[in-house]
């Protein structure tokens, strides 16, 4: 092989052609991740420009007035919460648990097969179908009529589902190799599943959970039916003014109201409603983001 | 072989199924007391299999099928009144990989403990002794001796893997499996755990599954070839890489096939 050296590891015109499309590819997906962010920004930041004017401490922390075209939306504000709190203090610990049952216990067989078929065609089916499913089962059926508590619990079967997926996923990162030694050492399942493979997913399985609250806050067709209602004045304020049995109002419900039934409303209001909902989901989604990073820092393989 | 050899393990016509595959025929095999028997053959010739059958651990891994007798120490483990927790504890495994648990080096070596007695019966005192003596008995613990609070995964490989061996001691176990221990180790870390293996033998019965023939022939006093799923050969290590009687395993050995 004599050739001249300097016509040695020089670029030939198909490693030009070759380059040329690997720089192509990487500016389309720079470009891609870029038109993502850009909607993001723009949405956030029309909506904090457009909600300026009303927005306050008084803003959070009073009532609606004048046939909601004034005030603040604490009845709302609170209702939500209330609602988040109770359907994912239901189904998350269903959730996790059925999740475990499914990932560590279950036999590979028809009828876990089903099971597992089922929890991904029930994430699939529409909020309004919940919906249906909650007005029956638990405002009609079990009685508890349009109230707090049948509202959170058709949210809960809602998110139930993700719940348990994104539980069984968490569960399954953690290494086979850690289920092994166990075993090995004579461990139950139970023993594995308690000492090592809850301690190593846990941050995963918060993240799962915590995500479902955006879900949960944002939805406004399961709650439609089953428990929240126009307008409900509450004491302001105060953190018990609901009780599980009283419908309430919701800020998902309260946007919707103010922005399509109510005439007249200004229109800083659906935008600093808005923001305010878009502002406790943030902020729940940066508590999950730091707990989960504290959990991370924990733990090493 | 003598007649007065005190078997540890013996089956007889134990046959193994993944489903419609047969991974096991007709193995039957007699492993002596004490010694390091190598479990020598191609991959997927069944060895990992036949080592996994002793602690009944194959079962963990789906469908599995098992014919046959297992005897250990003269008690057939597929009987119905066998628990396997305690089955796992009298029979330890070493796996390819170093596996420690991502816990503290001390919380590694006492798992089997806790997990094996009520949390009222254990004391401290005897947990810090019972971790130095498993930490000598392995060589780790002068290396490790202030590094006990230490997440045991950030330790070197072979440490790991020395920390692996000694997780099973506090359980005195009677026999100890190890899955091809060597093969994520370097040649230096090779050496360190074979020499540890060398002073476990007699105080523990040892089956080694190995895919080097010079570590079988440097660790092991009797060897077992099986190709196929079935035993092909059972003898003295000496024996076999000196003069095997048959064909395939002297095929195997001199490296026609692997």
């Amino acid at each position: 092989m004599s050739n001249t050296t300097q016509a040695m590891y020089t670029e030939t015109p198909f490693v030009r052609t070759k380059r040329r499309y690997q720089g192509l590819a990487k500016y389309i997906f720079m470009s891609m991740t870029l038109l993502m962010i850009l909607p993001l920004i723009l949405i956030v930041g029309y909506l904090f420009v457009k909600a300026a004017p009303v927005l306050s401490l008084d803003f959070i922390f009073t009532n609606p007035i004048r046939g909601m075209r004034d005030g603040g939306i604490w009845a709302a504000l609170l209702g939500t919460i209330y609602l988040v709190v109770i359907s994912l203090v239901t189904s998350a610990p269903i959730g996790v648990l059925a999740a475990v049952y499914l990932n560590e216990y279950a036999k590979d067989n028809w009828f876990t097969r089903i099971i597992n078929l089922a929890v991904v065609n029930l994430a699939g089916v529409p909020s309004i179908v919940h919906a249906l499913f909650g007005l029956g089962a638990f405002v009609l059926f079990a009685g508890m009529g349009r109230s707090i508590i049948a509202a959170s619990l058709t949210l809960g079967i809602m998110t139930l589902p993700v719940i348990i997926a994104s539980t069984k996923e968490a569960l399954g990162a953690v290494p086979i190799a850690f289920r092994e030694a166990c075993w090995n050492v004579g461990a139950t399942r139970w023993q594995t599943i308690r000492s090592i493979v809850l301690p190593n997913s846990i941050s995963g399985i918060l993240t799962g959970i915590i995500l479902q609250v955006s879900r949960a806050a944002g939805e406004t067709a399961p709650i439609m039916f089953t428990g929240a209602v126009f307008f409900k004045a509450i004491p302001e304020g105060d953190l018990l003014a609901y009780g599980i049995f009283d419908q309430c109002m919701a800020l998902s419900m309260h946007l919707f109201t103010i922005s399509t039934q109510v005439p007249n409303v200004p229109t800083a209001l659906p935008y600093g409603t808005a923001v305010v909902l878009l502002g406790t989901v943030l902020l729940v989604n940066a508590v999950a983001i730091v707990l989960r990073v504290y959990l991370r820092s924990r733990k090493k393989w | 072989m003598s007649n007065d050899t005190k078997y540890t393990i013996t089956t007889d016509k134990l046959n193994l199924w993944y489903g419609d595959f047969q991974a096991l025929i007709n193995v039957t095999v007699n492993i002596a007391d004490g010694i390091i028997t190598g479990l020598i053959g191609p991959s997927g010739c069944g060895k990992t299999t036949l080592l996994r059958c002793f602690n009944r651990v194959n079962e963990r891994y789906g469908n599995v099928t098992t014919t046959g007798e297992i005897l250990i120490n003269g008690k057939n483990i597929y009987d119905d009144d066998v628990s396997l927790p305690e089955l796992r504890k009298a029979i330890g495994m070493v796996f390819q990989r170093p596996n420690p648990l991502p816990i503290s080096v001390y919380e590694n070596v006492v798992f089997g403990l806790r997990v094996h007695s009520r949390r009222k019966n254990i004391k401290k005192s005897e947990m810090d002794e019972v971790v130095e003596k498993s930490l000598r008995e392995v060589f780790l613990w002068d290396d490790l001796k202030d590094k006990l609070d230490k997440k045991a995964t950030g330790l070197q490989l072979e440490q790991q893997q020395k920390l692996c061996i000694a997780r099973l001691l506090p359980l005195k176990p009677d026999i100890i499996l190890m899955d091809e221990p060597c093969s994520a180790l370097d040649s230096e870390s090779t050496r360190a755990v074979e020499e540890l293996m060398l002073t476990l033998a007699g105080k523990y019965t040892i089956v080694i599954v190995t895919h080097n023939m010079a570590q079988a022939r440097r660790v092991s006093d009797e060897c077992i070839f099986m190709l196929l799923g079935e035993i092909m050969e059972h003898t003295r290590t000496e024996e076999m890489f000196l003069t095997p009687k048959n064909p395939k395993t002297a095929d195997y050995i001199e490296g026609r096939y692997g």
